[in-house]
């Protein structure tokens, strides 16, 4: 079935009510923390106290005689036990040939330690208190050493890692350096810009959580854990670093409370409690604090760039040149380089014709916890440097925001541009005059008078973002450095009865995957929402898939869901000739019921279920009985969400304070199944975004390496007084390559927002005189920057 | 170890337990209440949201002690026995003012406290008597109308 009669089936674009809500409304859900097996024993982690220091001796003596303790485990047991580091899914390859200096992930550290929070030792006890007093009498004698925390600082900085020196792990580039240099020289204007992507701590509300279980009798063993991806996690654990077979692993991840990036990873964590299930014979929980998420969990963005771009005199872009330092912390967590590279200058071109594009790339190792994909991922740091730098631009030459956007925008599709991509569709004009229309632009200038006369600055800021979303094709992936596929499963199991059972690859942590998914059966298929369920997020029932990240899950997962549809489709038409004594070429299948073309002879979507499990009057010689099929999807292109976001903010000059006063956002995700659940990523995106701009900050103490923002007492999570009511709106251009005329709405708030916030700041602050400000505008920051122009 | 009489969802119940425990804990672990969450350590979160005497406190803030003899309300104890939903449950669910559903327990039984003490609350109302409750999955607006549609629905 094409994208075009999909979206005309009932069900498609209906806000049908989540049927997941019951069990989370009534207290029902079962996150990893609910679950208790039976002798199931605690663990608690002793992590480092410094950035970075030698480890002279462990002394686990104490702890291990302590009060219920069962075991006591370390660096050298892992060493012991042949337990290997843990691997890194994306090779890339540096400017001169060379791979990426690889440093080994150990699951409790060696001889070093490397952030505050590293994982040196853990204590297993029959209680989480006995576990927690016993881990106090650990012992750990560390010869503390210098620490570099901020990326700008990591090339002089003392050594993490032996095969490292100089804390560099690659430099990568894409683009035509000489083709960019040259169309720099000449330029009518030239704009350039510094500035920093603030790093961020993506704290799910549910904190990570792991349960490690190991059955002798069977010689298997069971990790329920909070993770976006079991499959991954699962095939990572077992084939790298614990060399078991598969099959003798199952994982589950059952409710999960959020994710957003911070649980696609495998943590050391998650390995330790599978390899000491068995090496202890017991079964294993371990929940982490909030605190030690702070520590521990992948953290996001932290780059520092420098940009310039090229325009002429009709205020047209020639040429983009931008070098970024990237912050890898310690370590290389699972996903972490591709998102400064493949993930981020691929999407430099935006929704703008510039010609020419040039990026180069440092990443670095420095002593704070592994950065890695945070919503977006890659995306929004390329997006706040292109649309910080192109409102910058309008500034300088004295065009509107929105006019250096419209001047620059793309119209013609499919567009190839000079960063690899091809962007296979989008309306960025029909974005742009949505939006502005949303948000009353025609009143600003009134608005503004008014805040005016109250002694406030107010300003409008713009953002138009281009993101990519369902990461693929898997051999070009594969070519880039990818160390994993990229396809996605879906199995389609229909009942006897006519009921459906769905088991998918995807997984859903919100976003909603046991409605919407439901919605594409029952719309295809002439069923009730009710009539079908969605299994996921275990192991032992799913066929091998990808798991949930980088918006991929309706544009991939629910395409293979289509093509497993179309084979119950079709052998479903087979039968249903069978019983109506036809060809089957010539039956159609709508609304539920089987039709043979030209007559009124029909049987209904139950009988056809029916009779392909009890087949007494069925093509036994030629067709198999059941109705079950599963089908693995490989797009063959990214899908290219894009809109327009105006934010309008008032700034109080003597405090600094900025006060959010509107803000609209109009996407274009294609083909809208859900159109509530797609408005609730919407918000929940743009408020990460926004946060970032305006109060989210991980801070490091430059000296020490200790992390300053450990807990939401330091760390300004974003709260519900701290917004206004969004406005939202959707331009539908729907995606050409898939089945479903999907793109992706799980990311683009968060990445379209920060720089349509800095903007309206910066509009608001531009008659004090001020150009620059970096992220988040607190009221520190912004009064900062208004004092240093009056100096 | 302690003994502590209390009163949870309407039902008399005698819990032996150290004095250091948390009525959090004792909720969860000596009561398999496992619809109240735990999302922080520093009562910060409100995940853990629940009534005590009518009144909605942090449960990971309390201990075991200091609620002898109240009275506790918990997730599990708003629907009617039949199942049905309470109208600020039903309300959450009919404006989409839950994803990941982690901290949506603890904004509900916030969500209640709100409109009982407040039957008409404002958006600007709501929003910062969910000060103390963060979600990081819904961007607040859909919670937002949700506690104006359960206050309107608790009233009728």
């Amino acid at each position: 079935m094409g994208a075009n009669d999909f979206a005309n089936l009932p069900y498609i674009g209906e806000s049908v009510l989540r049927k997941e809500d019951y069990r989370f409304l009534t207290g029902a859900g079962q996150y990893t923390d609910d679950i208790t097996l039976p002798r199931m024993a605690h663990a608690v982690f002793v992590r480092s106290p410094h950035a970075h220091a030698a480890i002279k001796s462990v002394d686990t003596r104490a702890a291990k005689s302590a009060p219920g303790v069962i075991g006591v485990l370390e660096g050298k047991d892992v060493a012991n036990d042949k337990i290997n580091g843990l691997p890194c899914g994306w090779l890339i390859t540096s400017t001169d040939g060379q791979p990426m200096k690889e440093p080994p992930h150990p699951i409790l550290a060696l001889d070093k330690v490397r952030y505050v929070g590293d994982h040196v030792v853990m204590v297993v006890a029959e209680t989480l208190e006995q576990a927690k007093n016993a881990a106090e009498l650990v012992e750990v004698d560390y010869a503390p050493l210098s620490a570099v925390v901020d990326v700008r600082d990591a090339k002089g900085g003392a050594a993490l890692h032996d095969i490292a020196p100089d804390n560099h792990c690659y430099k990568w580039a894409i683009g035509d350096k000489a083709q960019v240099d040259a169309a720099f020289i000449g330029a009518a204007h030239i704009t350039k810009l510094d500035l920093i992507n603030n790093r961020l701590v993506p704290n799910a509300m549910e904190p990570r959580a792991a349960i490690g279980s190991y059955s002798r009798a069977n010689d298997d063993y069971t990790l329920y854990v909070s993770n976006q991806n079991p499959h991954v996690e699962r095939l990572l654990m077992t084939a790298f670093v614990m060399g078991l077979p598969e099959h003798k692993v199952r994982v589950i991840a059952p409710d999960v409370g959020g994710g957003f990036g911070s649980k696609i990873y495998l943590y050391a964590e998650d390995v330790c409690l599978t390899w000491a299930s068995k090496k202890l014979n017991r079964n294993i929980k371990w929940i982490c604090e909030r605190g030690e998420a702070f520590l521990s969990d992948a953290h996001g963005r932290d780059h520092s760039s420098h940009a310039e771009l090229a325009i002429d005199k009709d205020g047209k872009f020639l040429a983009l040149r931008v070098h970024t330092d990237a912050n890898l912390g310690a370590y290389l967590s699972t996903f972490s380089t591709c998102v400064p590279t493949i993930l981020y200058a691929t999407l430099l071109a935006g929704q703008y014709t510039t010609p020419l594009v040039y990026a180069e790339v440092d990443a670095w190792f420095t002593n704070t916890a592994p950065v890695d994909a945070y919503r977006g991922a890659g995306r929004p740091e390329a997006t706040y440097l292109l649309e910080r730098i192109v409102s910058r631009a309008a500034f300088e030459l004295g065009l509107s925001q929105d006019e250096i956007r419209r001047r620059n925008f793309i119209t013609q599709f499919p567009y190839q541009t000079p960063v690899a991509l091809q962007y296979d569709i989008g309306d960025y004009v029909a974005c742009m005059d949505a939006s502005q229309k949303l948000a009353d632009v025609a009143g600003f200038k009134a608005r503004q008078a008014a805040s005016k006369a109250q002694g406030k600055l107010r300003g409008i800021g713009y953002s138009s973002y281009i993101e990519a979303c369902g990461l693929a094709p898997s051999n070009i992936a594969g070519a880039l450095g990818a160390r994993a596929g990229l396809f996605e499963c879906g199995e389609v199991r229909v009942h006897p009865t006519g009921s459906v059972t769905v088991f998918t690859g995807s997984h859903s942590h919100g976003q909603g995957h046991e409605t919407t998914f439901a919605q594409v059966v029952a719309s295809r298929l002439g069923i009730s929402v009710d009539a079908v369920d969605i299994v996921h997020g275990d192991t032992g029932r799913v066929p091998f898939g990808m798991g949930t990240y980088g918006s991929r899950s309706i544009s991939v997962g629910g395409a293979a869901i289509m093509k497993a549809l179309d084979k119950i489709e079709a052998k479903a038409k087979k039968i249903a000739a069978h019983l109506l004594e036809a060809s089957d070429t010539d039956i159609d299948f709508a609304n539920g019921e089987f039709t043979v073309r030209g007559t009124d002879k029909k049987i209904p979507f139950g009988t056809v279920a029916l009779t392909a499990y009890v087949p007494h009057n069925y093509p036994l010689e030629t067709l198999e009985p059941g109705l079950n099929e599963t089908a693995f999807y490989d797009p063959t292109n990214f899908t290219f969400p894009s809109g327009t976001y105006i934010a309008e903010v008032e700034v109080d000059p003597e405090t600094g304070v900025v006060r959010l006063d509107r803000f609209t956002a109009v996407d274009d995700f294609g083909t809208i199944i859900n159109p509530m659940i797609v408005e609730g990523q919407v918000h929940g995106g743009l408020v990460q975004g926004i946060g970032q701009a305006l109060i989210e900050n991980c801070v490091y103490d430059r000296e020490t390496g200790q992390l300053l923002t450990g807990s939401f007492m330091d760390y300004a999570m974003p709260r519900a007084d701290d917004f206004p009511e969004f406005k939202i709106g959707h331009v539908c251009t729907p995606c050409t390559h898939n089945p479903l005329g999907t793109k992706g709405c799980g990311e683009a708030g968060a990445i379209g927002s920060p720089p349509a916030i800095i903007n309206a700041v910066l509009d608001a602050l531009a008659p004090l005189g001020v150009k620059d400000l970096d992220m988040p505008a607190t009221p520190h920051r912004v009064w900062q920057a208004i004092q240093a122009v009056k100096a | 170890m302690m003994q502590i009489q209390l009163t949870v969802n309407g039902q008399a119940v005698t819990l032996t337990a150290a004095p250091n425990t948390l009525l959090v804990q004792a909720l969860r672990e000596h009561l398999n209440l496992t619809g109240t969450h735990v999302g922080c350590d520093t009562a910060q979160c409100g995940a853990c949201t629940v009534l005590m005497n009518g009144n909605a406190i942090k449960s990971c803030n309390v201990l075991l002690a200091q609620a002898q003899g109240a009275e506790i309300a918990t997730i599990e104890g708003l629907a009617a026995p039949d199942g049905t939903m309470h109208p600020m449950q039903a309300a959450f669910k009919d404006c989409h003012g839950l994803q990941c559903g982690y901290c949506t327990p603890g904004m509900v039984m916030n969500a209640v406290d709100i409109c009982r003490k407040h039957p008409n609350p404002s958006a600007q109302q709501i929003r910062e008597q969910l000060e103390g409750n963060i979600c990081r999955c819904t961007g607040y607006q859909n919670i937002v109308k949700a506690v104006q549609q359960g206050a309107a629905a608790m009233k009728a």
